[in-house]
């Protein structure tokens, strides 16, 4: 799984640090996305999955 | 919009919206819910007697909210204003961010960001708890019935609100009376202005003391970003007073409805105080919010162009109204809506709107809402209702948000 994440579209509602912590952070300065890990292991492909679903601004992308 | 001689008649229109069953009180409005029935875009009619579409398909909504050809700007002639005192105001409206679009939207909404990031709102939650113990203890030493609304619905929020904001909480009761005023759709044009003018004149005031003596808080961010010419002091006045409105009074309402509603569910409630596992508190929390959906006037915008939509030719200039409670409530997403069920997977729902103008600041509602209903119904075992649920005053189908403003309770 490859995960892309598009900043300009990201609305910083943080609904993708929710849905998976360990893979999406928040930018410091604005709450922009932050990609930690842009090739999850699969045990993360559930909670990459819903986070790219409950993306408000439809920025994340997830290529399989 | 449609010409005036080729409106529908009166009584084939939906009128938008019709009250709730007072025998269900928490569901959305009988005729609303029955058009998940039909189609997911329908016509309605509104207060001023215009024409709009409305979309109440959750799948519907969804693409509506996030469609770049779909405008917030209230400044467009047709626009489906929510009340008469929005209307008569509209053409004064500053840009913000419930009415800018794109690059615009963007620009200020990342002025307001910082501080609700999911991380610090996170770093937030043993106040919260803290907070939310204090408030506790201070209802069960006090007389009873008490009003769960003065004791906890409203006082937690706010002083979170004010904490972040940097607004002194002693001033809770008038920023509190103002805001409520600023947004009662039953109130006149006059009134609302009036307490408006009320909060801008004090917030105002604060921003130009952080101007001079910074602290660790938003409005001091927001004095620092006039001081640099980034923002008016008008502008940023309105982002503050946006805020600290938003961010009591929404809390405040699903504390107390979702007390109201779990009341009635006691199977639920016995679930959810059995609930130890964070991401099944967290998911009770999302299934609540998606049942209340408190948001219930319906999201405003206007076509910025001509497109077809689910089957419907949409023309630039159209009034569009998107009621969030509709799409939560919509079998196709959630089957058996009327089922308030903690286990369900309700991540999807619509409560606090979707597209780029989602809930600035639903992480902090989030956690204010998993530590209280976390806390409330494991301390106090034995709440119930203080008077029937019948006697119960709920705020009318047409409030911004739905409401009960005083909820008896005792133990």
């Amino acid at each position: 799984m490859k995960v892309v994440v598009d900043e300009e579209k990201c609305v910083a509602a943080g609904q993708c640090v929710n849905a998976a912590m360990d893979v999406f952070d928040q930018r410091e300065e604005d709450g922009i996305v932050v990609l930690l890990d842009e090739n999850p292991s699969d045990d993360l492909a559930d909670d990459v999955r819903t986070a790219a679903a409950v993306c408000p601004a439809l920025a994340i992308r997830i290529e399989e | 919009m449609a010409e005036a001689d080729t409106l529908a008649p009166d009584e084939q229109i939906y009128h938008y919206q019709d009250d709730r069953d007072p025998k269900c009180p928490f569901a959305p409005p009988p005729k609303l819910r029955a058009l998940n029935e039909t189609a997911p875009v329908s016509r309605a009619r509104i207060w001023d007697g215009s024409d709009h579409w409305l979309v109440t398909g959750h799948a519907a909504q969804r693409a509506i909210l996030s469609d770049p050809r779909v405008s917030s700007d209230d400044k467009q002639p047709g626009f489906p204003y929510p009340n008469k005192p929005m209307a008569d105001t509209a053409h004064l409206h500053p840009l913000t961010i419930f009415n800018a679009d794109g690059a615009d939207h963007t620009r200020i909404r990342r002025m307001m960001t910082r501080p609700f990031t999911r991380p610090r709102m996170e770093a937030l939650r043993p106040k919260i708890q803290q907070f939310t113990d204090e408030l506790i203890d201070k209802m069960l030493d006090g007389p009873k019935p008490a009003d769960l609304v003065t004791s906890l619905s409203l006082p937690l929020p706010s002083l979170m609100i004010c904490a972040l904001l940097g607004v002194p909480y002693e001033d809770h009761e008038f920023f509190q009376e103002h805001a409520g005023l600023a947004t009662r759709s039953d109130k006149t044009t006059e009134e609302q202005n009036a307490a408006n003018e009320a909060l801008g004149g004090y917030l105002a005031r604060l921003l130009q003391k952080k101007m001079e003596e910074p602290e660790e808080d938003v409005l001091s961010d927001f004095a620092a970003r006039i001081k640099d010419g980034d923002l008016t002091l008008p502008e940023a006045t309105l982002l503050s007073m946006i805020l600290l409105i938003a961010g009591h009074e929404t809390s405040a309402s699903m504390i107390t409805m979702g007390t109201a509603l779990l009341l009635e569910n006691p199977d639920e409630l016995a679930r959810l105080r059995e609930i130890d596992d964070t991401k099944d508190a967290q998911n009770a929390v999302e299934e609540i919010l998606r049942y209340l959906t408190i948001a219930q006037f319906g999201q405003r915008r206007i076509a910025a162009e001509d497109f077809e939509f689910e089957g419907v030719q949409i023309k630039r200039g159209d009034g569009i109204i998107v009621p969030l409670p509709a799409g939560n409530w919509d079998p196709e997403a959630f089957p058996e809506p009327e089922k308030l069920d903690l286990t369900r997977k309700a991540t999807h729902h619509h409560a606090f709107g979707w597209g780029i103008h989602q809930c600035l600041g639903q992480q902090l509602a989030r956690i204010e809402l998993q530590v209280v209903y976390g806390t409330l119904y494991r301390r106090v075992p034995t709440l119930r209702l203080a008077v029937d649920r019948d006697e119960l005053a709920f705020r009318p189908a047409d409030a911004l948000a739905f409401a009960i403003p005083e909820l008896p309770v005792t133990w």
